[in-house]
């Protein structure tokens, strides 16, 4: 018998870190997709530099 | 180690699936959720990118979704006892309690933070608020000391539209307040009908349900005067800004649905009920479950005809 025998447990726990994975993929995206509406709105504004100020 | 040894590990280390994380958010309530606040969303008269919309429901969704793990989590006792709850993950030992906590803060914490970055503090102080109410509120306290639990704790359940609303407008308005009162006195009616026909579950569990401190004659007339107050409302709603001539109608005909059905089970008794088996009952229930989806999706209906002209007065 090998030590490293297929259980339903190590299935379980693949699926597990597959769809957590897979939520934090779509998570980023979101992120990104949100970040560039709010960039790209009319109402954004940029904090002006010390620079910019001066 | 043997298959069985490994299973018994399994159970006991709570070595759950990503199926398992998912049903700790009630994804049936979920659904009730995300559908009205959508809804609150749709209906509101300010527009939103639709990747903000889409942000907005997922967050307020997962808000959603924190509160009911930390529910099982406090209720795990409860949900053992009850055959409606004993293959939840805590009960069925898929899950530990402490996980199902440790998931639901971070969740609740992870939802509000997000929805203030995606929408406006008023929306993610709602979503806040609604965990708060649902969790400490309903769960806590009022579901276990008095048979007006789900009167008042109703009210966790009805903020959903209301945050959509806020997370479009930045406020609250009188609409948001009239879908929110929609809601709430839906509430009453609809667990009462089902507390009718489960009443040995809630009995088995200690909760204090209308059915179980005052009897069944007594939750009859309950479930009929709340039926009244909620028609008056919902054909009310009608004529307001949220309202039109084709939620006018589906509230006419839905009222008059569910005030005959409940009249059907206050003119009934105990011995009539156990002869069919609480068929007038739970017919009832089925109903209700339509008329919240009707009139949200009707309110829906009106806001998606308005740039065509046809929605609303």
């Amino acid at each position: 018998m090998s030590f490293r025998v297929e259980h339903d447990l190590h299935k379980r726990r693949f699926r597990r870190n597959l769809g957590l994975g897979l939520v934090l993929a779509a998570f980023v995206v979101l992120l990104f997709g949100l970040t560039m509406v709010k960039v790209t709105t009319d109402d954004f504004t940029m904090q002006p530099t010390s620079e910019a100020r001066d | 180690m043997s298959d069985a040894s490994l299973n018994t590990v399994t159970s006991q280390t709570g070595e759950a699936g990503f199926g398992d994380y998912f049903a700790l958010l009630k994804p049936r309530v979920m659904t009730l959720v995300v559908f009205t606040a959508l809804v609150g969303l749709l209906a509101a008269p300010v527009g939103v990118h639709p990747v903000v919309g889409f942000a907005a429901i997922l967050f307020i969704a997962v808000g959603g979704g924190a509160s009911g793990a930390l529910n099982m989590w406090w209720d795990a006792d409860i949900d053992r006892v009850m055959k409606r709850t004993r293959s939840r993950p805590i009960p069925a030992g898929t899950i530990s309690a402490d996980e199902a906590f440790a998931f639901g803060i971070a969740l609740a914490g992870f939802a509000v933070v997000m929805l203030a970055l995606a929408t406006n503090l008023v929306a993610a102080g709602l979503l806040a608020f609604t965990i708060f109410f649902y969790v400490v509120i309903y769960s806590m306290w009022l579901k276990r000391w008095t048979p007006q639990n789900i009167v008042i704790g109703g009210a966790a359940g009805a903020f959903p539209p209301m945050i959509g609303w806020a997370a479009a407008t930045g406020s609250v308005s009188v609409e948001s307040v009239l879908m929110f009162a929609l809601i709430f006195m839906w509430t009453p009616p609809h667990f009462w009908a089902l507390a009718l026909f489960m009443r040995s579950d809630y009995e088995n569990a200690g909760v204090p349900m209308l059915t179980v401190t005052h009897g069944r004659r007594v939750t009859r007339v309950h479930i009929l005067i709340y039926t009244i107050l909620l028609a008056a409302l919902a054909v009310g709603t009608g004529f307001t800004a949220v309202g039109g001539p084709v939620y006018l109608a589906v509230a006419v005909v839905l009222n008059l649905m569910f005030l005959l059905g409940a009249l059907r089970i206050w003119r009934r008794d105990e011995v009539a009920a156990e002869a069919d088996a609480y068929a007038v009952e739970k017919r009832f229930f089925r109903l209700s479950l339509y008329y919240l989806f009707l009139h949200f999706g009707a309110i829906a209906l009106e806001a998606a005809l308005v740039p065509y002209g046809l929605g609303g007065w």
